[in-house]
């Protein structure tokens, strides 16, 4: 009974809660926004090649497939930037505990889903189209 | 078993200063990129078309290329060290760790470079310094 109460090493009862799922989605949506990073200076090396080269890739990045591609990265975009701020602010000493941590993660996620939601609402409604 | 002494064995492992070098960064690089990350959102936004046009003229436009600049810049800094960090977590090898590291870090370098000269002769082709209209 007494060895039951003492605390354990992480990795002997680990199990899948809200921190490393929170984690893990930092990471992946890096990783994501790293080959974004890529997309970005195709993007601005097509600008600097002349107006030929930049329609033919502007026709790459909207093609449906692309669309999807991008409307992703903006989620990865938009999360790895709220959940980077709330690392910040852990980084500078602010919100460690458990109950501040569990908040600012829902913040985070509904800060995220409003922005993807917001940005989606512009392009989609906005008076240039789709394109 | 080695028989030297506690200070032998430390002597020319190198001075332990610069250990937090790669985590500072990260953090500097990420608090730069969230009002440069906000700026261009935001300027994507508000372009009224996505054509070449508007996007030269968008780059010849005030800060515009000095941040782009930046932008590039920082990312591939940020970039290269968060990716190697996921490296060094999921890569064990030695080996394969090594030439994946050095493989992402050219190429972080190699767009980074792209991504600046893209900017430059954009901005410099049609630079207007001083009053020229």
């Amino acid at each position: 009974m007494l060895e039951r109460s003492r605390p354990l090493s992480p990795f002997l009862h680990y199990r899948w809660q809200y921190t490393n799922t929170l984690s893990i989605l930092h990471r992946a949506s890096g990783i994501l926004l790293a080959g974004g990073f890529g997309l970005l200076v195709y993007w601005l090396t097509a600008l600097a090649n002349g107006p030929v080269a930049y329609t033919r890739a502007s026709r790459v990045l909207s093609h449906p497939s692309f669309k999807g591609l991008l409307a992703l990265g903006l989620l990865a975009f938009a999360y790895h930037l709220c959940n980077g701020i709330r690392h910040l602010l852990w980084d500078a000493g602010f919100g460690l505990e458990r109950r501040e941590a569990r908040r600012s993660g829902w913040g985070v996620v509904t800060a995220t889903v409003l922005i993807v939601v917001l940005v989606g609402c512009v392009v989609v409604f906005g008076s240039r189209g789709v394109s | 078993m080695r028989r030297s002494s506690a200070l032998g064995r430390v002597l020319g492992n190198g001075s332990a200063k610069h250990g937090v070098d790669n985590w500072w960064v990260q953090r500097v690089t990420a608090l730069a990129l969230v009002p440069l990350g906000v700026w261009f959102g935001v300027s994507l936004l508000l372009f009224p078309r996505f054509d070449y046009g508007t996007l030269t003229q968008w780059i010849n436009h005030g800060w515009n290329a000095v941040l782009l600049v930046a932008l590039v810049l920082v990312i591939a800094r940020h970039s290269y060290l968060g990716v190697r960090v996921v490296v060094e977590d999921y890569v064990h090898p030695p080996g394969a760790r090594m030439v994946t590291l050095l493989v992402l870090q050219f190429a972080h370098v190699l767009i980074a470079v792209m991504g600046v000269l893209a900017v430059l002769k954009v901005a410099l082709g049609n630079a207007t310094f001083g009053d020229s209209a």
